[in-house]
């Protein structure tokens, strides 16, 4: 898949974006000024972004409580993101999901969920709807080594497949479902529970590597696109956090000379020299891309600190379309 | 008008809907075959008015048994521009796809800001008293009026199954249909053009003076015989049929217990937080001054439901134990009633 310059560039200042953000965010928690805990993708910004510029903006796409990375991959605004995590008027959700329970339906963002495994039938619904209105869109499913031990996954790949859904199956394997190893808890390899279904599965070995993510993830979108159905894309990876911000284990749980070969291989780092080494950029130009990318996150956390809170009414309002409802229920 | 049975009513509406509008779509299990007898006429599939031949495959759809995922694509679709009806043939098969109904599909509009909205219906039927055992018995309505972000409609009748179902597939919310299997033969003359009955309006079945019952679902018809009995008896009832347990019409129960100083809630829920007690609790709260006597509920006993006929009948509401604690409430004996 030849991508242009813009494209490659726009990879990488993706990936910029949900690593200063979720730097910034895991700042805040600490300083208090995040309401309880956020879940950081860093280190697995290569798997996040490689999928979700494999598919279109209005493709559908669906996360989990690794949460930021998959709306800001898909393009969503910073502002009303950071302002969401701290639970301000101007929240993205208005203050009523956090950081959980991301959702921006202008970038085909359907929400993330804290419930692990619960979006995957969300997205075969969207790519049912997609099909049935004939609306050429491809739903993405974002789910962890963890969710790929519930029930709820192999429904919907069983249903995706007898009714060939345009649904991608994007299980971001960062090897751990918090502490446990996911070698320990998962019997078989993941991509290879696709063939049960007799549709395609592939793993990505390489998940720091954007291009690799973005060209698996990109043939299942396309086959997905042209009616012959659901894939399974399984993508290995690292985060380079804790579970979640402030978290603190007593028990070690990753190998020390594991989690060294990892960190040494940055996705953004490793992208970088890319761009460098085939000249698509200066080093010039990719510091000042880094700088833009450094100010606009600044510019999201100042809007999310001076938004207003918002007012005590809001919580009684959008449970139903129907405010009358919303009346007798109160 | 033309005479029409409680299931023929349900099948009506989703054939007008279906007519009406080209987003909304059937799936679940046996839907194709018209198995459970709300997809077509009935009779075969070659037979005038079977869905399959009217709409085709990609409209009327069997699903896996796989409650999990035919809740959430549901609730997919419904948040993309489908109005999906899922047809999830028994209630007790609900609870296999909780986590989507609590998690999802009550909970994203909100969680979202506003973001989504939810138009899709979920029909189910109790098949209680009917000797299919505890697997197959459920009346579990009461477990999903505690989910903020579900509208539950619970019909007696067939004029009401047709006008609140096809009101509730017009609903941009997700609403649950929960069908009393043991009114499914009932019969009477029902509009044959559109209508819609609105989502929170209780209906009154039969007008009176000194005791209102409220009464839910198939204790609805149980309710009217026992007033009728009560009637000889010189005890004039009123029986009042939410139709809707969410939203709850409080306004016209309150009404109704304000003008009569006296409650019976029949309910074939169980007891313990069912929608009896909620009930209860309102009128207690709300309308307490217009009491002349303590509220007395019917209900299913915190049992599970035993196979043999000989066990499981006693456990439901009927019109002898509704008639008892309506003479209850008025201070009344049987045995006072009958001397």
């Amino acid at each position: 898949m030849k991508l242009t310059n813009e494209e490659l560039l726009e990879m990488q200042r993706r990936m910029l974006r949900i690593r200063l953000f979720d730097e910034r965010a895991s700042k805040m928690v600490k300083r208090g000024q995040i309401p309880g805990t956020v879940h950081t993708s860093v280190g697995q910004e290569a798997q996040v972004v490689g999928a979700c510029m494999a598919v279109r903006a209005d493709d559908y796409m669906t996360g989990n409580h690794r949460s930021h990375g998959h709306p800001i991959g898909k393009g969503s605004a910073l502002g009303p993101l950071m302002a969401e995590l701290l639970g301000k008027a101007t929240g993205i959700c208005q203050g009523k999901g956090g950081s959980l329970h991301l959702a921006d339906f202008a970038v085909g963002s359907l929400g993330e969920s804290g419930i692990v495994g619960s979006s995957i039938p969300i997205a075969a619904g969207a790519a049912l709807s997609s099909k049935l209105l004939a609306q050429d869109r491809v739903a993405l499913a974002f789910f962890g080594d963890g969710a790929a031990n519930q029930g709820g996954l192999y429904e919907a790949m069983n249903l995706a497949g007898i009714w060939r859904l345009p649904v991608v199956f994007l299980c971001e394997n960062n090897q751990y479902a918090l502490s446990t190893p996911a070698a320990t808890v998962t019997s078989g390899r993941i991509a290879d529970r696709a063939h049960g279904f007799d549709i395609p599965g592939v793993r990505v070995d390489d998940g720091q590597d954007v291009l690799a993510v973005h060209d698996a993830v990109r043939e299942a979108a396309d086959r997905a696109r042209r009616g012959e159905g659901p894939s399974l894309v399984e993508v290995m990876t690292y985060r380079f956090h804790e579970h979640s911000e402030g978290l603190r284990l007593s028990t070690d749980y990753r190998d020390a000379a594991e989690r060294d070969a990892w960190l040494a291989r940055d996705p953004i780092t490793l992208f970088r020299e890319r761009l460098l080494a085939d000249g698509v950029a200066a080093a010039e130009a990719l510091d000042a891309l880094e700088a833009e990318v450094a100010d606009e996150v600044e510019a999201a956390a100042r809007f999310a600190l001076e938004s207003p809170l918002p007012e005590p009414e809001v919580a009684f309002a959008d449970l139903y379309t129907d405010p009358s409802a919303a009346e007798v229920a109160a | 008008m033309s005479q029409m049975t409680y299931l023929g009513a349900i099948g009506a509406a989703q054939l007008e809907a279906m007519q009406a509008d080209e987003r909304v779509i059937i799936f679940g299990e046996d839907v194709e075959a018209n198995v459970y007898g709300t997809t077509g006429a009935g009779k075969s599939r070659q037979a005038e008015g079977d869905f399959l031949q009217l709409f085709g495959r990609d409209r009327i759809r069997n699903t896996p048994i796989s409650e999990e995922v035919m809740v959430g694509a549901a609730a997919g679709a419904a948040m993309t521009g489908l109005r999906p009806i899922v047809d999830l043939s028994y209630s007790s098969f609900l609870y296999l796809a909780m986590d989507q109904f609590v998690n999802q599909v009550a909970k994203n509009r909100y969680m979202f800001g506003g973001q989504a909205s939810l138009p899709v219906v979920f029909r189910s039927a109790m098949f209680y008293g009917l000797s299919t055992g505890a697997h197959h018995s459920d009346r579990p309505y009461p477990m999903f009026m505690n989910v903020p972000g579900l509208k539950i409609i619970a019909p007696a009748t067939p004029s009401d199954a047709k006008g609140l179902l096809r009101a509730a597939i017009d609903s941009d919310d997700p609403v649950l249909s929960f069908e009393a299997v043991p009114l499914w033969g009932s019969k009477e003359e029902v509009d044959d053009g559109e209508y819609r009955i609105p989502l929170g309006v209780a209906r009154t079945a039969r007008e009176g003076e000194d005791v209102t019952v409220v009464a839910i679902s198939g204790a609805v018809p149980e309710a009217l015989a026992a007033a009728e009995a009560l009637g000889d008896e010189g005890i004039s009832v009123e029986v009042i049929d939410p139709r809707t347990l969410v939203p709850l019409d409080t306004e016209a129960i309150l009404r109704s217990v304000r003008r009569t100083g006296r409650l019976v809630v029949a309910d074939p829920a169980h007891r313990t937080c069912g929608a009896a007690a909620e009930v209860s609790a309102l009128v207690a709260e709300l309308a307490f001054d217009a009491l002349r006597a303590p509220i007395a509920r019917v209900t299913t006993p915190d049992m599970q439901i035993p196979f043999s006929p000989a066990l499981e009948r006693q456990l439901y509401p009927t019109r002898e134990t509704i008639a008892d604690a309506v003479r209850g409430v008025c201070g009344r004996s049987r045995e006072e009633a009958m001397a």
